[in-house]
């Protein structure tokens, strides 16, 4: 047998826990660390302390939103719901980094990201109660639809950060001009064509881009292990930029890192992947059913790294928030869950004949043709009836 | 007034647009400095920089995907597909994103987009070169595709089409592009984008193509007059949506027609227009609607060929058929 030679040895073994290599600046404990490759600016100790305040508030929220629309699911009001469990801080510390002006393009399941950009959570539910594809309007929050197909909008975040450029919004040092593209992906769709095209174009083009990958441990039922024998982020170097590994469970660092990264994309210096180490506490979506595949062991060991709970210990053992603030969350968490569980069931079926208006711009007189042949189809029963 | 080639007559079409209107994008493989494999491109970058006319990666899915994003920022990117049989990477990004935003965002998020892709045989490439995809694209909701046939279309339709505000998938009939030449009449108005034509009178049968055999049908129209028997030709221009009238106009005054094109003719074009025209014309048929095509078979060796393309012959042979009834 012939010996492989030494050059054919990867440097890294596959390998996927946290790891040295893991940027984290609150840990499990809620013990504040310290980074020597990243510094958290949130200002003063009191703007400070108020950031970190906003974060859990957001996060208690956006948990909120998620059990809410996972209850509603059970109750028959949703056909299915993305769970986010697990993947707050990856979610609200990426989402609260980006400007109004920066551009978010989000998978199927950044609830947090949405109601960081102001979209009412509201909005969220039509998509998976089946009354629509996405009501909110991606100009008005700088946030794109949902995208189902996995990764196919990383490429849009590229295309989109390279209109950017050509608007000559990029490295004016006007910091309201200055524009960065926030893709979303998981673990699972980095295994994508579209993906690895996104990474080869953002690279060729040095495009204002930011990569963020929620690594949750899971594409459904397959593990990290099936996408990638080495750390995701270490991907990055191969396309030519920089890759870095954050606690996912830790909103500052991930908070930290993210606005580092975007800060890099608005001031001309390309792309950066940012993997997002996470898991998905919950299952890929209500239809699915985590016990065919994975041990509950895995779930108790990352439930101790909880990320609202770490904030929540930070806050109280510095004395940063008291009983009232706590009391007043949980009141807007209340008012939220009332919020989409009327609103959802206000939720009406649209028009049927209205499908046909909306597959152009410049409606075609064939389309217009069978709506009206379906419209009168419809009104012969109604005729019926009468 | 000039005259010009079809790939002239593109070329000239796509610098007027660009001039037009500076949101107006070209992008694909070997655009730039080369012009295209086709020169349709031809000295556009250099013309109008290299942020405007942009060489891409080789990754046609890539280039879709990142069109969808130019056009979200406010761009009116026209991408062009090197060849047909290169299109398929690039077809979920096609049909599941481009087709479906203005759709699925209940018409917020518009896609003013032009897909150009050379189609047809006839040129003895290898394979993957000649192929004929219109149908797939044609079946897509929220698509609208059309094919040029000759230098005064080509120079006008892809100016209509990038003024559009529907994703249009532009089909260009590549072995015409350095055949013949026609007075291009640049001032004057053009049809209409989204209308087929009569492109020549008759009363013995219809004959019905579009791309690259509305030339073979004009042939097989010749000869048939010289047998004292007049085709009417009509090039269907658009495909989707189709315009049919002037079609059913036509077949209720022949009775016969014969549709042609190069694609397979298992659920091809030819197969939704002969439905069509027996729905709307059933009474006025005096034979049934005859398919002219591309076998059912992959494309074959270039040196055969001829014998898988549709000809005059075998356009003739379908008339025959349909007048023995």
């Amino acid at each position: 047998m012939t010996a492989v030679p030494d050059v054919f040895h990867a440097s890294q073994a596959a390998w996927h826990g946290g790891g040295p290599e893991l940027v984290q600046l609150l840990t499990p404990e809620g013990e504040r660390v310290e980074h020597p490759g990243i510094t958290l600016d949130l200002g003063d100790a009191a703007q400070e302390a108020e950031a970190i305040r906003g974060f859990y508030r957001d996060m208690v929220l956006t948990r909120r939103i998620d059990t809410e629309a996972t209850a509603l699911q059970r109750h028959g009001e949703l056909g299915i719901w993305a769970q986010l469990l697990g993947q707050e801080a990856a979610q609200i510390g990426s989402g609260r980094a980006l400007r109004p002006q920066d551009f978010v393009f989000p998978t199927y399941r950044e609830h947090g990201v949405a109601y960081c950009r102001g979209v009412d959570p509201l909005d969220l539910l039509g998509l998976f109660r089946g009354v629509d594809h996405g009501r909110w309007d991606p100009a008005d929050h700088n946030f794109g639809l949902y995208t189902i197909v996995i990764g196919a909008q990383t490429l849009h975040a590229v295309g989109y950060a390279m209109g950017v450029q050509r608007d000559g919004a990029v490295g004016t040092g006007d910091e309201d001009r200055d524009t960065a593209v926030l893709a979303y992906f998981g673990d699972g769709a980095s295994s994508q064509g579209d993906v690895n095209e996104s990474f080869v174009f953002g690279a060729s083009y040095h495009t204002p881009v930011v990569f963020f990958c929620q690594n949750n441990q899971w594409a459904i039922s397959e593990p990290i292990e099936r996408q990638s024998r080495i750390p995701l982020y270490q991907r990055a170097l191969g396309f030519g930029f920089p890759g870095v590994r954050v606690d996912g469970n830790d909103v500052l660092a991930t908070y930290a890192v993210t606005q580092a990264a975007l800060q890099r994309a608005r001031e001309g210096q390309g792309p950066t992947f940012i993997e997002a180490y996470t898991y998905r506490m919950g299952a890929h979506t209500t239809t699915d059913d985590p016990t065919r595949y994975r041990l509950n062991d895995d779930l108790e060991r990352w439930k101790l790294r909880d990320p609202i709970e770490r904030v929540r210990v930070y806050l109280v053992r510095n004395g940063l928030a008291d009983e009232a603030f706590f009391a007043e969350i949980e009141d807007e968490a209340a008012r939220m869950g009332e919020h989409l569980r009327a609103g959802c069931k206000a939720l009406g079926d649209p028009d049927p004949r209205g499908i046909f208006d909306l597959v152009y711009a410049e409606q075609t007189p064939e389309l217009a043709a069978q709506r009206d042949e379906f419209a009168a189809y419809l009104a012969s029963f109604e005729e019926v009836a009468r | 007034m000039s005259t010009m080639t079809l790939a002239k007559a593109l070329n000239a079409g796509l610098r007027a647009a660009m001039e037009n209107d500076p949101k107006v994008l070209v992008m694909g493989e070997d655009v730039g400095k080369l012009g295209g494999v086709f020169r349709i491109t031809d000295g556009l970058q250099k013309d109008f920089g290299e942020d405007r006319v942009i060489d891409s990666p080789l990754a046609e899915s890539g280039i879709l995907g990142t069109a969808v994003g130019m056009a979200m920022r406010g761009y009116r990117p026209v991408c062009e597909i090197q060849f047909d049989g290169f299109v398929y990477p690039a077809y979920d990004q096609i049909v599941s994103q481009v087709a479906k935003l203005h759709f699925r965002s209940q018409g917020r998020v518009p896609m003013p987009m032009v897909i150009r892709i050379p189609f047809g045989g006839g040129i003895g490439a290898v394979e993957h070169h000649s192929e004929s995809p219109e149908a797939q694209f044609a079946h897509t909701p929220g698509l609208k595709v059309v094919a040029c046939s000759n230098p005064v279309d080509g120079y006008w339709m892809i100016q209509q089409a990038i003024a559009s505000p529907d994703p249009i998938v532009f089909l260009e009939p590549k072995r015409q592009y350095h055949a013949d030449k026609a007075e291009v009449d640049t001032t004057a108005a053009p049809d209409p984008l989204f209308a087929s034509r009569v492109v020549r009178s008759g009363d013995a049968a219809t004959l019905i193509a579009y791309g690259p055999t509305v030339k073979t049908c004009l042939s097989a129209a010749e000869a048939a007059a010289q047998e004292g028997r007049e085709l009417e030709v009509i090039d269907l221009r658009t495909l989707s949506p189709l315009d049919l009238d002037p079609v059913f106009d036509s077949v209720r005054r022949t009775g016969r027609a014969v549709v042609v094109h190069e694609a397979h003719v298992n659920l091809g074009m030819g197969s939704e227009v002969a439905a069509r025209i027996t729905e709307q014309c059933f009474y006025s048929l005096e034979a049934p609607v005859l398919r002219v095509g591309g076998f059912d078979t992959p494309y074959p060796p270039s040196r055969i060929e001829e014998d898988f393309l549709p000809d005059l012959d075998r356009v003739l042979d379908a008339v025959d058929r349909a007048l023995a009834y």
